[in-house]
């Protein structure tokens, strides 16, 4: 079965996000000057081909844990794991 | 004669600094012995360095796919045994990532590039690279990173500060440490750190682009010689 998967992964809370803190420096000149705490995290979706939804889930959750996130510095939740019937863009011809 | 000590160094797809670093392991008197990330094989080197780069382009985070490299598994071994492992720029990104270091490297508070030459002092001589340095001795090395800046949790931070792991740390000429001189923000001013057994060293500066005075300022060439005498330890 494929199974559409979301991984997002975060920057911890107490670590400083230069990248949040130059788009919440961006925002007051665009008129926004109620915004605050701005931080930027990663989304990742694929695809994972597998027995079933358990199955799946637990390779999801040991690929977020060993590759697309550093537990020193970033957590990850697992946004989805979808059974998929369609064609995916590898699938196209 | 005595023999020259072996220092390998790593090339990784996008690695940019392994020429240098071959050089100036020669030009310090020791044998360069070329490494591929491909291959499960560490040639009988004495000592390995982790050169600077980008390697497969920064992609995900620093160094976090040239972690997981053929060579890394050896790498890993190599630093269980005791052997000098240093890790320069995208190398000490990539010994961080590898978990052979404390902590982790974010892009700079500036969120510039920041390439320059600066001054670092030197917190441990309890490290292959800086053996035989006296602490707060003061030496003049390049930077050039966008994501440079070191952090660590607070419980590491605590731990790395309190077991003495902090190698070298950004300063200014006289060996002050401020935030004027803390290039790209570090936690703790901190520009390299070492294992607990001090044999796996990281750090930001670029060493190798400062043996030759020809060049300029030679702050590395301390450190090369650290480097080259605990491999020669090792022979």
């Amino acid at each position: 079965m494929k199974f559409h998967c979301s991984v997002d992964v975060r920057l911890k809370p107490g670590l400083l996000d230069p990248q949040g803190k130059a788009i919440e420096g961006a925002l007051p000149a665009m008129g926004w000057t109620n915004v605050s705490d701005v931080r930027v995290g990663k989304h990742v979706e694929f695809y994972v081909e597998a027995r079933d939804q358990t199955t799946a889930v637990a390779q999801v959750h040991e690929m977020a844990e060993r590759l697309l996130s550093n537990p020193v510095i970033e957590t990850f939740a697992i946004r989805g794991v979808e059974a998929f019937a369609g064609l995916t863009f590898e699938d196209r011809p | 004669m005595t023999r020259r000590p072996r220092i390998g160094v790593i090339t990784f797809p996008g690695s940019l600094d392994d020429r240098d670093a071959l050089r100036s392991v020669r030009f310090m008197g020791g044998e360069g012995v070329p490494l591929w990330h491909a291959e499960h094989d560490l040639r009988e080197i004495d000592a390995v360095i982790l050169p600077g780069g980008f390697s497969y382009g920064d992609y995900l985070r620093t160094g976090a796919i040239a972690r997981f490299a053929a060579v890394m598994d050896e790498v890993r071994t190599f630093a269980a045994r005791g052997g000098p492992v240093l890790g320069i720029c995208n190398g000490f990104q990539i010994l961080c990532e590898a978990g052979l270091l404390p902590g982790a490297l974010i892009r700079n508070r500036q969120l510039r590039f920041v390439c320059r030459w600066v001054d670092v002092r030197v917190e441990s001589s309890r490290s292959v690279l800086t053996e035989g340095l006296a602490s707060g001795e003061v030496l003049r090395v390049p930077v050039k990173h966008g994501e440079g800046q070191f952090v660590a949790g607070a419980g590491d931070l605590r731990r790395i500060e309190d077991e003495g792991l902090v190698v070298l740390r950004y300063c200014g000429r006289d060996g002050a440490v401020d935030d004027a001189h803390n290039v790209n923000g570090s936690l703790d001013a901190i520009a390299g750190v070492r294992s607990e057994g001090g044999n796996v060293v990281g750090l930001m500066p670029h060493p190798e682009h400062a043996v030759d005075p020809d060049l300029g300022p030679t702050g590395g060439q301390p450190m090369f010689a650290s480097l080259l005498a605990s491999a020669l330890a090792r022979v």
